[in-house]
């Protein structure tokens, strides 16, 4: 067999560049593509995970090895205990598990790892469940009873108002302005943060999923649920002038106070749409009169430092879902899962290359 | 026993050899597209780590295959270089093909996560919960997608050089069997 065969009609073969201009373009081709997929080339400023969290980044100044947001929290464990009301929604394992092990962390909203606790409107709670099938449940709650912005374009806008001005160090009020102008959704979440009163502890606060989930039983059927941990702690309001004279660390210092004397408890109650009620969009809060029903209860018995605790080096993805419990199409319940992915890369990178001393409670090398 | 080199692949290597191209530049293109989207990450995510598996699986058994089975020879006229350069890309290939379903699953092993294949199957941990081994393998695994995919493109290159350009039977000895080589 040789190199060049000769043409049909038996004159010496034409050298054309065709053929390689061919495979040039096949090649620069499928390049072009693949750069477009990873969202490099193609429509400026797409909004990809890594920019997202470049976003959030922006907002606050570098934390090596701190979560991008609720940056601030201590890890906790206890166990959680369904009921049967619970089992005949979900055929998940910890629904029917006596006494499933839990892996949680208390956090605060924000940036700093360093914040002051009690100045936090926004408190946090989440979860890991693993139940002894080998499947896992991981939750991510808030204290706000719905989300501030309908949808990702509108969280973005809402994450980029808050990146201060290099001329001030301070966000642009006029920025935060024109966001709330736009969105009701952000105007009633507004009133929710001037207007609700504040607890005196991580343990006599609710939390809530704000996402919708299905939970499918046995039978196959599909219920749509938001779920909320409602505290059996007494609420204790904290008023302005007492969070002003909390210490830096008061969230923090009294749960180890509490936990000192018992274990804390939350009910998991579910609540259950009616026809029309909104399932993709969290920033449509489900009217106060829904059906209700209590599935399970949770038990924290200890608490760590986020440093040095179990809880560091997790990932509390919403969308970790064991069979038995399935995503909504909520588009911004799809986000949290990159973004989380991104922002964990990028912390673990930090303390596995040692430039996170503080995050992890290391004396830094000098 | 034929001594005579065969001018085909076998049927085996041939079938694994289309199936996992689709299948890796699937997963290539799944990737990418995954780490990037906002929307898609949660459905794609689903795909990638039971078709990652299965790159796994097919691969082990196409190495087994080609280990076994003498593959036809490179045309004697190809130049040495270019000869060299096939046989790197096509080891390089099979270290990537072993290598990235077997860095997924250590990575998500050390970054904590459950290994979800479909529906409650899950494959165990083979790494234990470590933030330097996920940094580690999270970087890797990303840098030897690209390092995949720009072997896949050369080889393709190289394949359709051969078809369209050199015309010296290399692509027609993966593209068929000996059945209809008539000219032999």
């Amino acid at each position: 067999m040789t190199s060049q065969m000769p043409t049909p009609d038996g004159r010496p073969p034409r050298r054309s560049l065709l053929p390689l201009a061919a495979i040039g373009l096949i090649a620069l081709g499928g390049a072009a593509a693949f750069a477009w997929a990873a969202g490099w080339i193609g429509s400026s400023g797409r909004l990809t995970s890594q920019r997202f969290v470049d976003t959030i980044e922006a907002t606050g100044a570098d934390h090596p090895g701190f979560r991008r947001a609720h940056s601030k929290g201590v890890c906790v464990s206890g166990s959680f205990q369904g009921t049967a009301e619970g089992v005949a929604l979900s055929s998940a394992r910890a629904f029917s598990q006596a006494a499933v092990p839990v892996l949680g962390r208390m956090s605060i909203g924000g940036g700093d790892p360093h914040g002051a606790d009690a100045a936090a409107r926004v408190r946090s709670m989440a979860l890991l469940i693993r139940t002894d099938d080998g499947q896992q449940w991981r939750m991510a709650m808030n204290s706000f009873p719905f989300f501030g912005a309908p949808t990702l374009e509108a969280f973005l806008e809402q994450t980029r108002a808050g990146i201060p001005d290099p001329a001030t160090g301070k966000p642009d009020p006029a920025k935060m302005a024109a966001f709330l102008a736009r969105y009701p959704q952000a105007r009633r979440f507004q009133a929710w943060a001037e207007s609700a009163r504040w607890s005196d502890s991580w343990a006599n606060t609710a939390y809530n999923g704000v996402h919708t989930f299905h939970f499918i039983n046995t039978n196959g059927e599909r219920q749509p649920v938001r779920w909320s941990m409602r505290p059996q702690a007494p609420f204790v309001e904290m008023d302005k002038a007492k969070r002003e004279q909390a210490s830096a660390d008061y969230l923090a210092e009294e749960l180890d106070r509490r936990l000192a004397t018992g274990p804390l408890r939350w009910d998991m109650v579910v609540t259950l749409p009616d026809a029309g009620d909104a399932l993709d969009d969290p920033s449509q809060p489900w009217p106060e009169t829904r059906r209700q029903v209590t599935v399970g209860t949770l038990s924290f018995e200890q608490a760590q430092p986020q440093a040095t605790g179990p809880c560091r080096d997790v990932n509390f993805d919403p969308l970790i879902l064991p069979t038995g419990i399935a995503a909504s199409d909520d588009p911004i319940l799809a986000a949290r899962s990159g973004v989380y992915a991104q922002s964990f890369f990028r912390r673990e990178r930090e303390i596995a290359s040692g430039k996170a001393s503080d995050a992890t409670d290391q004396e830094a090398s000098p | 026993m034929n001594s005579r080199p065969p001018a085909h692949f076998n049927l085996l290597a041939r079938v694994l050899h289309w199936s996992m191209a689709v299948l890796i530049l699937t997963m290539l293109f799944v990737g990418v597209t995954m780490v990037a989207s906002l929307t898609l990450r949660p459905m794609l995510i689903e795909l990638h780590r039971p078709i990652g598996i299965a790159i796994l699986l097919l691969a082990l058994l196409r190495l087994g295959n080609r280990l076994t089975h003498r593959p036809p020879p490179l045309p004697a006229d190809l130049p040495a270089i270019q000869k060299s350069a096939a046989r790197a890309s096509h080891w390089v290939l099979y270290a990537l093909m072993l290598s990235m379903p077997l860095i997924g699953w250590g990575m998500l092993s050390a970054g904590g996560y459950p290994i979800v294949m479909f529906g409650s199957v899950s494959l165990p941990a083979i790494l234990p919960h470590s933030p330097t081994l996920f940094a580690l393998l999270r970087g890797a695994h990303g840098l030897l997608a690209y390092l995949l995919f720009a072997t896949v493109l050369l080889h393709l290159s190289a394949a359709l050089y051969h078809a369209w350009v050199r015309r010296d039977g290399v692509f027609a000895s993966m593209a068929r069997g000996p059945g209809r080589d008539a000219n032999r």
